[in-house]
């Protein structure tokens, strides 16, 4: 990434947090959605009982009616960052992950009218779940690549010499986490049990953990390394304490609930939020391993596939 | 492959995506056609078996919980304030052991006797934010009429594993919507999305043998030819149980029933 090919914008920038904010506040809306129960309180899409005006917001319609004005707004959004980049960012790749932002909302977008008008069949509205998380880590990258650090700082290399890798662990890291999103999402949506869920919180913890570790034990001296290593940690503490109180609200006690109850609701759509940050903290600490603990030359190229260079 | 050619591929995904949409979104006819009707012919659905009235036998009987009811649970409407409802789930309806809103029906014993559908529409009335009746009986293809009552928008989702699933809002003082479901269906449910805890069970049977037990927990059932059946006691959490009777030519019997309560 020829990460010193751009100026920093600092306009574009604080856009860029922006959007990443709002989409924030979005998966938070669609999570209020998905535990009020109100997903299909309006039947049809995209209008809102045939019009584009503001329905009486009672009842699940003003849960379902603010994920869409909200989600309406992010598409705006989206399109703005994405033109914003494609003119204003030297960076190819920059241009392109706009546009990849673009095809994910669009995605998103399609998902959640595929959802009402098939009444919330699990694969589509666990899609949607899944495809809103991934929106929200290219909106926190987009926000991250366009920051002063990423743009002016000169990446403090240390080869990375112990096995597995960082990266690999980083990488894996985003891999289990996304599992369970998806595994979350599929229990939300009556396409699966909850166990499935808990059971590979064991493996998230464990893998989490290890990553953690590993980058604070031999690169807490890179803070780019070091700061989402801790965030990391500290997310997946408060990820597992309100999986705990989000099974017993809704699984151990609201199983025969006449309708969702406040706990219920409050700690799982915070169960769902603090999982989206911590999908994209794992992208974060990715990509900054990717760039600050490179795997050494030596590595890439096996010595038994190296040839000797021709004097 | 240029950047054109990358934008106009994009474009073109995202129309695909689009049409699929609205394909996918075309409204439905939800009153369904009964399975058994020819679809293509054209032809009659068969004639009903015809009953000799001389003979026919009934069958009575009160429905109990053993042990202790639940407590009902409260419900909160104050998310809407036009919903000025009973605040108090209907799950376990029981007054002194008599279990109320048990769907009882002739699961067994019918042979392949057809009946003609009633011409009469079954009603459902949504009032105070809750269905009225909470369990109904219909019968496959007949009319059921929904009505709101409520100064305040209701959706009517019925969610169905044998029929056809539709959601639709129903606005105060709208017309009645008539709906129909084809296939026998027990405990079926019935939805709002709106107001979490509206929930009720359509029944859809191939006879016209069922009742549903009131708050005393009674029910009865008549005109039966006589024969062996099995009579069927559906309770939406306590499940089925099943109890075998046989009528003689203009018989009277009386099959009570008593679920555990868990």
């Amino acid at each position: 990434m020829k990460s010193l090919a751009t100026r920093y914008n600092r306009a574009h920038h604080g856009f860029a947090v922006f959007v990443a904010c709002a989409t924030f506040v979005l998966i938070i809306a669609g999570a209020l959605v998905t535990s009020n129960d109100a997903g299909l309180s309006i039947p049809d899409w995209p209008t809102s009982f045939g019009s584009f005006s503001v329905p009486p917001l009672h009842g699940g319609i003003k849960f379902e009616w603010s994920h869409r004005a909200i989600a309406g707004s992010i598409v705006l959004l989206t399109i703005s960052i994405a033109a914003w980049t494609w003119f204003a960012d030297r960076r190819r790749w920059m241009k392109w992950l706009g546009v990849a932002a673009l095809g994910t909302v669009i995605t998103q977008a399609i998902l959640g009218g595929l959802t009402v008008r098939l009444f919330q069949p699990p694969w589509v509205s666990s899609a949607h779940a899944a495809v809103a998380q991934t929106f929200f880590c290219i909106a926190v990258v987009i926000a991250m690549f366009t920051g002063r650090r990423w743009v002016e700082e000169v990446p403090a290399i240390e080869f990375d010499s112990r096995r597995p890798r960082l990266i690999t662990l980083a990488l894996l890291s985003i891999f289990v986490v996304y599992v369970q999103l998806i595994l979350g999402a599929m229990f939300r949506h009556h396409g699966m049990s909850w166990w499935p869920h808990v059971a590979n919180a064991v493996i998230v913890a464990f893998v989490l953990t290890w990553t953690a570790i590993r980058a604070l034990s031999q690169f807490s001296q890179i803070e780019a390394v070091r700061r989402p290593a801790i965030l990391l940690v500290s997310l997946l503490i408060a990820q597992l304490c309100l999986g705990f109180v989000a099974f017993l609200t809704r699984v151990a006690w609201g199983r025969d609930a006449v309708q969702p109850e406040l706990p219920m609701v409050v700690s799982t759509v915070a169960h769902v939020a603090v999982g989206a940050l911590l999908l994209a903290t794992a992208v974060i600490l990715a990509i900054q391993v990717w760039r600050q603990v490179p795997v050494s030359f030596e590595e890439r190229a096996p010595s038994r596939t190296r040839k000797p260079v021709a004097a | 492959m240029n950047k054109k050619t990358s934008v106009a591929m994009f474009g073109l995904l995202c129309l695909l995506g689009l049409w699929l949409l609205v394909g996918c979104g075309k409204k439905e006819e939800t009153n369904e056609a009964p399975a058994s009707t020819p679809a293509t012919t054209g032809a009659p659905a068969a004639a009903a078996t015809p009953i000799d009235p001389s003979t026919v036998a009934s069958v009575s009987g009160t429905v109990k919980l053993d042990g202790a009811a639940p407590k009902p649970a409260k419900i909160d409407m104050s998310q809407d304030a036009a919903c000025k409802g009973t605040n108090t789930a209907e799950t376990f309806v029981v007054d002194g052991g008599d279990l109320a809103n048990v769907f009882v029906y002739v699961k067994d014993g019918l042979g392949d006797r057809t009946f003609a559908v009633p011409t009469a529409a079954v009603a459902i009335d949504q009032k105070g934010c809750q269905y009225h009746p909470h369990v109904l009986g219909a019968m496959a293809g007949q009319n059921i009429e929904i009505k709101n009552d409520d100064q305040t928008t209701h959706n009517i989702h019925p969610t169905p594993q044998a029929n056809r699933e539709w959601n639709e809002s129903q606005p105060p003082a709208a017309a009645p919507l008539e709906k129909s479901f084809a296939r026998e269906e027990i405990m079926l449910p019935v939805k709002c999305n709106q107001h979490p805890w509206m929930r009720m069970y359509i029944n859809v049977v191939k006879s016209p043998f069922y009742a549903v037990t009131g708050p005393d927990g009674k029910y009865e059932i008549k005109g039966l030819p006589p024969g062996d059946y099995t009579i069927a006691f559906v309770q939406e959490k306590l499940g089925e149980q099943t109890q075998k009777v046989t009528l003689a030519a203009k018989d009277s019997k009386t099959v009570d029933q008593t679920f555990k309560a868990q």
